[in-house]
């Protein structure tokens, strides 16, 4: 099994996706750059955090428009699995291949703290191993996380069960104070309907060993390694 | 020849930097401010020579593609001489 860490300028939490994966995970991937085309065979695509571009224009704007994800935009059309990361949940977005839009957290505050999340759904390629009812606990650094999706797009992700995580309190209830950027019903996390590209604003790839303070991250992991090799063996059969 | 492109993010999208400035400007004493909205302004020089209808039709498409972000912002485009 193989990950693809994309690498745009200012990515920076690029190193600690890829560590995760060689290390924690012990599984094969490689940084690729913006420039290239090749995602080198990759199972699943990490698009990481940090400040693509600068975050000129908006957070992720330019960044869409780069070569790798044109490759990016094929291997998420023909199934492959997709998480963004924070900035990469941002380019996701822009890059439409999640919907909605991710804009100045309320406070105009950057935030950088633990916070929780509510697993919405199970079913998801980034969700189908999080323990039923267990709240996780991830941090998360960004000072645009706020998700926007008008009313009829909510409608819609409420209806194709696309929301995948959502900000809570440490019992698991939602509220304004427990909300760190504003978002809109505490969206933390999306996927598409095809449910093979997904985007969130915490960062589990910093919650992944007991001494950072969480291993709370790794059932994320852990899903996407079930989907691929659920897909594995449905090939094989 | 010049483009103007004024981004301004739309009326349904909680905006917190305009709200901020709104405030201030209420504590400095200037009153009747309904609502302020903070955007962005883009300005393009364009080559001499240009075709100005053609010019319009680019940088339309432009602003909806990749200056703006049409799910959170409107912008207005102006090709000045």
């Amino acid at each position: 099994m193989r990950f693809a860490v994309l690498q745009f300028p200012a990515s920076n939490c690029d190193q600690d996706a890829l560590h995760v994966v060689r290390q924690v995970l012990k599984l094969d991937g490689d940084y690729v750059w913006h420039k290239d085309t090749d995602l080198r065979g990759a199972d699943a695509v990490i698009v990481p955090g940090g400040f693509s571009y600068g975050d000129y224009l908006r957070c992720g704007a330019i960044a869409r428009f780069s070569p790798v994800m044109q490759s990016v935009q094929q291997f998420a059309a023909e199934g492959g699995l997709v998480l963004g990361i924070c900035n990469g949940f941002q380019v996701l977005c822009e890059a439409g291949l999640l919907p909605g839009a991710l804009i100045r957290n309320r406070s105009l505050q950057f935030r950088c703290e633990h916070v929780h999340l509510r697993t919405v759904t199970r079913r998801s390629p980034f969700t189908n191993a999080i323990p039923e009812g267990r709240i996780l606990r991830i941090p998360i650094a960004h000072g645009e996380g706020c998700y926007f999706a008008d009313a009829a797009t909510l409608e819609q992700l409420r209806a194709q069960d696309q929301i995948l995580w959502e900000y809570c309190d440490s019992k698991g209830l939602g509220s304004d104070s427990a909300n760190p950027n504003g978002s809109v019903t505490h969206i933390a996390g999306v996927c598409n309907a095809a449910r093979n590209v997904a985007g969130l604003m915490p960062h589990p790839e910093r919650a992944c060993e007991a001494s950072l303070g969480s291993e709370d991250g790794m059932p994320i992991f852990e899903s996407i390694l079930t989907a691929l090799r659920q897909r594995d063996a449905s090939k094989a059969a | 020849m010049k483009a103007k492109i004024i981004i301004t993010p739309k009326k349904a999208v909680l905006d917190p930097q305009g709200k901020t400035v709104q405030n201030a400007l209420e504590h400095m004493g200037y009153s009747g401010i309904q609502a302020v909205h903070v955007g962005k302004y883009i300005e393009v020089d364009l080559a001499p020579g240009s075709d100005r209808e053609a010019a319009r039709k680019a940088l339309d498409q432009a602003s909806h593609r990749f200056l703006s972000n049409p799910i959170i912002e409107d912008y207005r485009l102006e090709i000045v001489d």
